[in-house]
């Protein structure tokens, strides 16, 4: 036998040296003053005045992963259900978009909803007012929405794909009215693709501080802008790791919470 | 229902292709606000290959995303052909390990690579480590585990009679590896090089944190573009990028395709052979 165990020894050397090592020292970051390098919990207690912008932030990227999953779902399972070459087609369609730098996909909406852009001016021409449409937490919700519904679909449309259809005739069969099949039989079948949607939208979304930056005011301040500006711009390392450990520990309560209630371990890659 | 599930999906893609068609008028519109229509113009786009920033910019993103994803992928399927061998409980510390950067925010992945650069640049008692190797360093671990996903699957997919058979056949170990077992995963390292060249190409968040000054890849480039107001030339560049993925992901889906009939060629041969065999018996 050509390939070994030692042939994954590069890979191991390689992860351990840049993802787990860094998690160490964002650690040891998070519990050391900045000044004198002492151990400290100052940075975990700072924290504390940031709750309210760890609450808005999870709460706009749940939101926002909700409505992921109502639009997704259905749009998913019509893919599933079309011949195969459309199916190519309509998954291609569905994820080029995230090939495009979200940055620029973000200033298009800023033109599309400025107080001056692409739907106000529509509007005025039809004699109305124009609306508020950008820079509040609405306007958030429909960055992330846009931007991430693609990884809420693909993985939908994989599992739902792979729901063997004797099961749903089995169903109908037993008696079951096509809401009954829904909600007893299609969608538990297709919990490991809502659980693995659910973590690739939840987690980008909740961790974002271009979309805050750029659809929101000073008022949808999200923890992404407070952990990016004390790296970037109030140069406070050690309280960017500190905010950094909590959410990556959140992010693992909220992952952990979601696969406990939906009772299921396994997650659908797409 | 039927009608509504289509008709829906389709308003979706319309909501989804809407800002691409917003940037893709405004390359041609002669005005700078994309809201305002001021004629059709190509200014934009001599603009862009005129200008000395922009391109070697798209120029440093191609090279790192080549660069990351072939790293990637030799590492990564290699670790491949090493997890597919070992002990279920070392293969799943090996994935636990694969897991961090997927499930971690890629902010918090950003972050924790800007700490280990700055320790390793106060080691080195250098007053900057970042730069080229730092991006690609951190390109190749997010890219990574994609490639682990896409290339252990066909690993086990394999069927692990055929590197015998080779060998039987005469073929050393080396000759079976390189002429069966690699031929047979090719489509997965081929959609896994391509999910990381793609991701790496459009990385933002991750590359905003450990690049230098020295070495700007193109999205951070187009975020310190967006803090001034906008120049049109960009939404020129990004129609042309989009060509050039939608030309990517064709090439990809075509691969893909021929994959799936390859299989179900071979899933036909196989049903026949034991349905003679069944007849012989």
């Amino acid at each position: 036998m050509i390939h070994t165990k030692r042939l994954a020894t590069p890979y191991i050397v390689w992860m351990v040296l840049f993802t787990v090592v860094p998690l160490g020292i964002v650690f040891y970051y998070a519990f050391t003053d900045s000044i004198t390098g002492q151990f400290t919990l100052e940075n975990i207690v700072r924290i504390q005045s940031y709750m309210p912008i760890f609450i808005k932030s999870i709460w706009l990227a749940l939101i926002s992963t909700l409505v992921c999953l109502i639009i997704g779902y259905p749009v998913a399972y019509y893919i599933a259900q079309c011949p195969p070459s459309r199916q190519r087609l309509l998954y291609l369609l569905v994820m080029l978009p995230m090939c495009i730098s979200f940055l620029l996909r973000t200033m298009a909406w800023v033109s599309l909803l400025d107080d001056t852009g692409i739907i106000n001016r529509f509007i005025q021409a039809m004699g109305m007012k124009p609306l508020p449409l950008i820079r509040n937490n609405g306007a958030v919700v429909l960055g992330m929405v846009y931007n991430y519904l693609p990884y809420m679909i693909l993985p939908l449309y994989s599992v739902i794909l792979k729901i063997d259809s004797r099961l749903i005739e089995a169903a109908q069969d037993l008696g079951c009215n096509s809401p009954q099949v829904f909600t007893k039989v299609i969608f538990p079948l297709s919990m490991p693709g809502v659980i693995s949607g659910f973590t690739m939208v939840f987690v980008p979304a909740v961790s974002t501080f271009y979309i805050s930056q750029k659809l929101g005011s000073s008022g949808t301040t999200l923890i992404g802008d407070v952990i990016e500006s004390q790296f970037k711009a109030a140069y406070n390392p050690n309280l960017g790791a500190a905010l950094s450990l909590i959410l990556m520990v959140l992010v693992f309560i909220c992952i952990g919470i979601t696969r406990r209630v939906s009772g299921t371990e396994e997650v659908a890659m797409p | 229902m039927k009608t509504f599930q289509r008709s829906f999906t389709y308003l979706v893609l319309l909501f989804l292709y809407i800002p691409m068609l917003v940037l893709a008028v405004a390359s041609f519109n002669a005005g700078t606000d994309p809201a305002v229509w001021k004629g059709f113009t190509l200014h934009n786009y001599s603009e862009l290959f005129a200008d000395g920033v922009l391109l070697p910019m798209l120029l440093n993103s191609v090279i790192i995303a080549v660069l990351s994803s072939l790293i990637a992928t030799v590492l990564g399927t290699m670790a491949c052909l090493g997890m597919h061998d070992m002990k279920p409980r070392l293969r799943n510390m090996y994935m636990t390990v694969t897991n961090i950067p997927m499930t971690n925010p890629d902010i918090v992945t950003g972050v924790s690579l800007a700490l280990l650069f700055a320790f390793a640049g106060t080691l080195l008692k250098m007053k900057s480590v970042l730069g080229f190797t730092t991006l690609l360093i951190a390109h190749v671990t997010f890219s990574l585990p994609y490639i682990i996903m896409s290339v252990l699957p066909k690993l086990s997919q394999m069927d692990p009679d055929l590197q015998e058979a080779a060998m039987d056949l005469g073929c050393t170990p080396r000759q079976a590896f390189f002429k069966v077992v690699l031929h047979e995963i090719m489509p997965g390292v081929i959609s896994g090089a391509l999910m990381a060249f793609t991701m790496s190409l459009d990385d933002f968040v991750i590359s905003y944190f450990v690049y230098g000054p020295k070495f700007v890849t193109l999205p951070v480039e187009i975020y310190n573009y967006t803090k001034k107001p906008l120049q049109p030339k960009i939404y020129a560049l990004f129609t042309l990028l989009f060509m050039v993925i939608l030309l990517v992901m064709i090439i990809m889906t075509v691969l893909e395709a021929k994959d799936e009939k390859q299989q179900s060629q071979r899933r036909i041969a196989f049903r026949g052979r034991r349905k003679r065999k069944e007849v012989e018996g």
